[in-house]
């Protein structure tokens, strides 16, 4: 949902009209600096009031892909913008519309540089799922709390969920990594170029 | 425009940006097969002028015509692009492409060829700029010069009607530039029409039909290379070309 939100998002930042540009600030500046629990309160408890009422699921899912949205469209809204403008001006050149250069030759580049600190914000949204358990989302966290109710070991279940935690955004990590390598090519390889 | 065999025609040109003004009314214009090339201090709207010509940057006044169409108040100017060829300064590959596909792109994507069809094409221009061999590298592995040549190629595949170069091997250390030159030089050869922005005045000398001395915005003076060096009329462009001869020491 962040993605699906984040990449329109960071389009409108670089390429709308002015009021878009502000109310897409407005968002961004808001979401980034309330802290995720707030968010989830408020949606899953202050939403209610003025009518509007989700399950602890979808609450979850909401706040959670609202604020991240809010993140990731940073992430693409930065690596846009270092893809050097004549790139656009070549494009242009040869006969491309806006639309196509930015689709054939501005995207590509830009997306490769936003995978790595992509894959950093969604290990964090991963991680953070954790919060789902103030909401009674039944996540692993409650699901260890229920065993240690009647198990009575916290420090092992505990382990257990920051284990299972530890080995999901590991495999996670390497795969978006593989994906990382097999879209490098030369002159794109980030950690290569500073030595 | 009646004239046959004009292929461009600028009017009047004029552009500002702010309140500099850095065309102020400049005119002249391109027979088929004619090399020109555009000298001058820095910012004086030599690269500005080119890239009004295609409109990458949009003028505030006068006309562009390229052949017998309006390029100023052209309606579809992805199509009238297309006819013109630009050279970058900074080359201005696409990174994430091999050089073939830098080729091979503007045919696929723009002209809508067959992929089959584009890359015959591409390879053929590529092997024009001596690169076949270099088709599947990307920009970062190749050197400046290569990567010029390729730029030169990208344009040469749309065919156009006039290749414009900003400045091509202003970026380059020196051992490169003479494969430019000599690519470029071929070109002027095979009756392509021509205009560069360039310092160097051997090309200049060499291969250009008529040298454009512009300052501040105006074309000083405008005459063929033998008059130009021996015989400037202006006393501003005899100055120029005395600190570029002390310069370069020809």
């Amino acid at each position: 949902m962040g993605l699906v939100l984040a990449l329109p998002i960071s389009f409108g930042q670089i390429y709308g009209n002015k009021l878009l540009k502000a109310i897409i600030a407005v968002y961004e500046k808001i979401l980034r600096s309330i802290p995720e629990l707030v968010i989830l309160f408020l949606i899953f408890y202050g939403f209610p009031r003025i009518g509007v009422r989700f399950s602890p699921f979808a609450a979850v899912v909401i706040g959670l892909g609202l604020r991240s949205s809010a993140y990731q469209s940073q992430v693409f809204r930065g690596a846009i913008n270092s893809v050097s403008k004549t790139q656009m001006r070549a494009a242009r050149s040869l006969g491309m519309s806006n639309f196509q250069g930015f689709v054939f030759i501005v995207l590509p580049q830009a997306l490769r540089i936003a995978l790595p600190p992509w894959t950093n914000e969604f290990t964090i949204v991963l991680k953070d799922s954790s919060l789902a358990y103030a909401l009674g989302v039944t996540e692993i966290l409650r699901q260890g709390g229920y065993i240690i109710a009647t198990k009575h070991e916290p420090m092992i279940i505990y382990l257990t969920v920051a284990v299972f935690y530890f080995v999901v955004t590991i495999v996670i990590n390497k795969s978006l990594g593989r994906v990382e390598k097999k879209l490098a090519i030369p002159g794109f390889d980030v950690k290569e170029t500073v030595r | 425009m009646s004239e046959e065999n004009v292929v461009l025609k600028i009017e009047n040109l004029k552009k500002s940006f702010g309140d500099k003004e850095v065309l102020k009314g400049v005119s002249f214009e391109m027979k088929k097969g004619e090399t020109k090339v555009i000298i001058g201090p820095s910012g004086t709207g030599k690269s500005t002028l080119l890239a009004c010509i295609n409109m990458l940057v949009v003028p505030n006044g006068g006309k562009i015509w390229l052949e017998n169409e309006e390029v100023t108040s052209a309606k579809n100017l992805n199509k009238i692009r297309q006819e013109i060829g630009f050279v970058f300064q900074d080359f201005g590959l696409f990174s994430h492409l091999t050089a073939l596909k830098n080729v091979m792109i503007g045919l696929t994507k723009v002209k809508k060829m067959e992929k089959e069809a584009a890359r015959e094409l591409a390879m053929a221009e590529l092997k024009r700029v001596g690169l076949e061999k270099e088709a599947s590298l990307y920009p970062a592995q190749l050197s400046g010069g290569q990567k010029q040549r390729v730029g030169i190629a990208r344009a040469l595949a749309m065919k156009p009607k006039i290749i414009l170069f900003d400045e091509p091997t202003s970026a380059l250390d020196p051992e490169l530039i003479g494969e430019v030159l000599s690519v470029m030089k071929n070109l002027a050869l095979s009756g392509m029409t021509m205009l560069v922005v360039t310092h160097e005045m051997g090309f200049a000398r060499t291969v250009s039909d008529e040298i454009i001395f512009m300052e501040n915005g105006y074309i000083v003076e405008q005459s063929s290379p033998e008059e130009m060096f021996k015989n400037p009329k202006n006393q501003r462009t005899k100055e120029f070309l005395f600190k570029l001869n002390e310069l370069y020491g020809e």
